[in-house]
């Protein structure tokens, strides 16, 4: 019992009278029973709102990216701000599982197999928008080195670009191992317990004939570990590059040096703010409050409000610098950005990303699962806001003033955004009652140091 | 000469940990334990070797760096240098800062995947693998040890019994056939 000690003043992180079974079907239970009606209708709204996007997707490439709201002068609007959008999202899911890990912050257990998988799902939706962008997808191959057809003209690796796709693809399949391997144990449990022939089957197949002999894991930890160690550096370069598809062009208002700390802690806050909105519902549904507590909420919640504090602390700095630096181009950029006509956006994204999440420092309102709710959806909006004031204001007003102009969204625009929220959705519903939406190995190897019951008895003890 | 195998169950971990201890000390020969999570000390009681998996996603970086020197190399400098912006195609040295995210990027890549696949090949995970754990609740709650019998057999089960095992079950060896 003494190497499970943990000081009692630690709240316990599995809440309840829980044995290492009552975790394991605890955590079966979502798979192993039918799902409810609410799921089904969830179901079909993101169905919908997935074929919607479909649909509008086939129009643009069947007719072009003129069926977009973009013109001459805005060359980059939704479509960007839905790609940076979506890629800030998916940084929680690796920061919850690697930098958490580094820092060995057991919380990091009952939520890190949502996030990562939130992760996944993400880049998937982002990666979706610059291809759909090239107009000829099929031609997508053409990103990477290889030598075309017209001679051996390569890919331009000064590019951020191209950066980007190195970045991104590096990323995706990185947190696919990582997410896999550490599934490994959990799909195997899942497979030992299955009594359908057909349920066996697909758990053994995915599941990779994992056993969990002492060598194993002693592999998987060192594993795990040094996949951390390499994601992490991995998560701060992917949001850092995708902001130097805008610091290293010299667009005012876009060429700034601040931007790749300033879009890591944005992706950050934005991230952990989905991931609040999508466990704060899958641990009712699920029944899963003994494994997501309040606490988790709770910080999670103090993660938004300083990553939210850092982002506000940064466009202070960018108004600042602006001035400071004395170039007027840089100082019309910004001043329009917040009286121009696009002030109200810069009004939702100041509102949403700076003020909101400062009610976090009530310790009544951040152990609040609903305002916890609310305000993880108010920042999600206020990031986006964020992506298209820093896209779309840069780029309505440029050097000819013949050229100014506005932007507004197409309902294919619409259209294909609400259609990737719909397949974000699909997958995570899909997900939740197909994996085990909780590390349950690695929950049962904190169980005796963290759970209540234990805790309790420890105490007890003393 | 040991003639059987004893699949040994436990319910918890430092009852486990203080088993094989118990059997170590005995001298009786412990095959493989099974464990539904990583158990803290496993590695260390039954004496395993230190994981080099690390030292190899070490090399593997190391690797994908030099793909990264050469093909960054080869096709922006040797092939077909490109005067973009203004800015040096001529010489790798000059024009290195400008792939530092390609060079880190492949680094990662490499490091992470080919130490994945090293790991999914020396445990033998893939797919289509049957699991070889003998029982299945090995993946649940419980701990399995897998050891050679002694020569009195009943002497041991007294004997694991007093470790804390919950059942202990006699596994007839095939290779006593042939």
């Amino acid at each position: 019992m003494s190497s499970h000690y943990e000081a009692s003043i630690r709240k316990p992180l599995v809440e309840g009278d829980k044995s290492y079974h009552d975790i394991t079907v605890d955590i079966a239970r979502p798979i192993e029973t039918p799902p409810n009606k609410d799921w089904w209708i969830a179901f079909s709204i993101a169905l919908i709102a997935f074929l919607w996007g479909v649909g509008c997707v086939i129009y643009t490439i069947g007719t072009g990216i003129g069926s977009w709201g973009l013109n001459k002068t805005v060359g980059w609007a939704w479509d960007i701000t839905n790609f940076v959008w979506w890629v800030g999202i998916a940084h929680a899911g690796t920061l919850i599982s690697a930098v958490l890990l580094l820092f060995r912050q057991k919380w990091r257990m009952g939520i890190n197999r949502s996030a990562e998988a939130m992760t996944i799902f993400a880049v998937i939706q982002a990666g979706l928008f610059p291809i759909i962008h090239m107009g000829r997808p099929w031609l997508a191959y053409w990103m990477f080195p290889l030598p075309n057809q017209f001679g051996s003209l390569w890919v331009n690796f000064n590019s951020p670009l191209l950066w980007d796709i190195f970045a991104i693809s590096t990323y995706l399949t990185v947190s696919l191992v990582f997410w896999w391997t550490g599934l490994l144990p959990d799909l195997a449990m899942i497979r030992d317990r299955a009594v359908k022939p057909f349920q066996k089957k697909i758990y053994s197949l995915i599941s990779f004939g994992w056993t969990g002999r002492a060598k194993d894991w002693q592999r998987f930890e060192e594993v795990s570990l040094v996949l951390a160690g390499l994601a992490t550096p991995l998560v701060l370069s992917v949001h850092s590059i995708v902001s130097m598809d805008f610091a290293t062009s010299v667009i005012p208002g876009w060429h700034t040096t601040i931007f790749p700390p300033y879009f890591v802690a944005g992706a950050i806050f934005s991230g952990f703010a989905m991931v609040q909105t999508l466990l704060i519902i899958m641990r009712k549904v699920s029944r899963l409050e003994s494994y997501i507590t309040l606490q988790h909420i709770e910080l999670m919640n103090i993660i938004i409000m300083i990553t939210g504090s850092i982002v506000g602390c940064a466009y202070i700095t960018e108004l600042f610098i602006a001035w400071y630096s004395g170039v007027e181009y840089e100082q019309f950029a910004f001043l329009n950005r917040a009286t121009g006509p696009y002030w109200w956006a810069y009004f939702f994204m100041m509102t949403c990303n700076v003020v909101s999440p400062q009610i976090m420092w009530v310790k009544k309102l951040r152990t609040s699962i609903i305002v916890s709710f609310i305000i993880s959806i108010v920042v999600n909006i206020g990031m986006w806001f964020e992506r298209f004031v820093i896209i779309v204001t840069s780029l309505h007003r440029d050097y000819l003033p013949s050229s100014w102009t506005m932007f507004s969204p197409t309902f294919i625009d619409i259209g294909i955004f609400i259609g990737s929220i719909g397949f974000f959705l699909l997958l995570f519903l899909l997900y939740a009652r197909s994996f085990p939406v909780i590390a349950q190995a690695e929950v049962k190897s904190i169980l005796k140091s963290s759970g209540e019951n234990y805790k309790k008895l420890r105490d007890s003890h003393e | 000469m040991s003639k059987n195998n004893l699949h040994v169950l436990f319910d918890d971990d430092d009852i486990l940990l203080d088993a094989i201890k118990k059997i170590k000390e005995k001298k009786y020969h412990i095959n493989e334990v099974y464990a539904p999570f990583p158990v803290h000390g496993l590695d260390k009681a039954l004496g395993l070797k230190p994981t080099r998996i690390s030292i190899l996603a070490f090399i593997y970086g190391c690797i994908g760096f030099t793909v990264a020197v050469l093909m960054t190399n080869y096709m922006m400098i040797a092939d077909w240098p490109q005067n973009i912006g203004g800015k040096p195609s001529f010489s790798f040295i000059e024009n290195m800062p400008a792939f530092v995210p390609i060079l880190f990027e492949m680094t990662v890549f490499f490091a992470a995947h080919l130490m994945v696949l090293t790991f999914y090949m020396r445990s033998k995970l893939w797919p289509f693998k049957k699991a070889e754990n003998p029982n299945p609740l090995t993946t649940d709650n419980m701990f399995l040890i897998d050891m050679e019998s002694g020569d009195n057999l009943n002497k041991m089960k007294v004997f694991l019994k007093k470790t804390g095992a919950v059942s202990i079950e006699v596994i007839e060896r095939d290779d006593n056939e042939k």
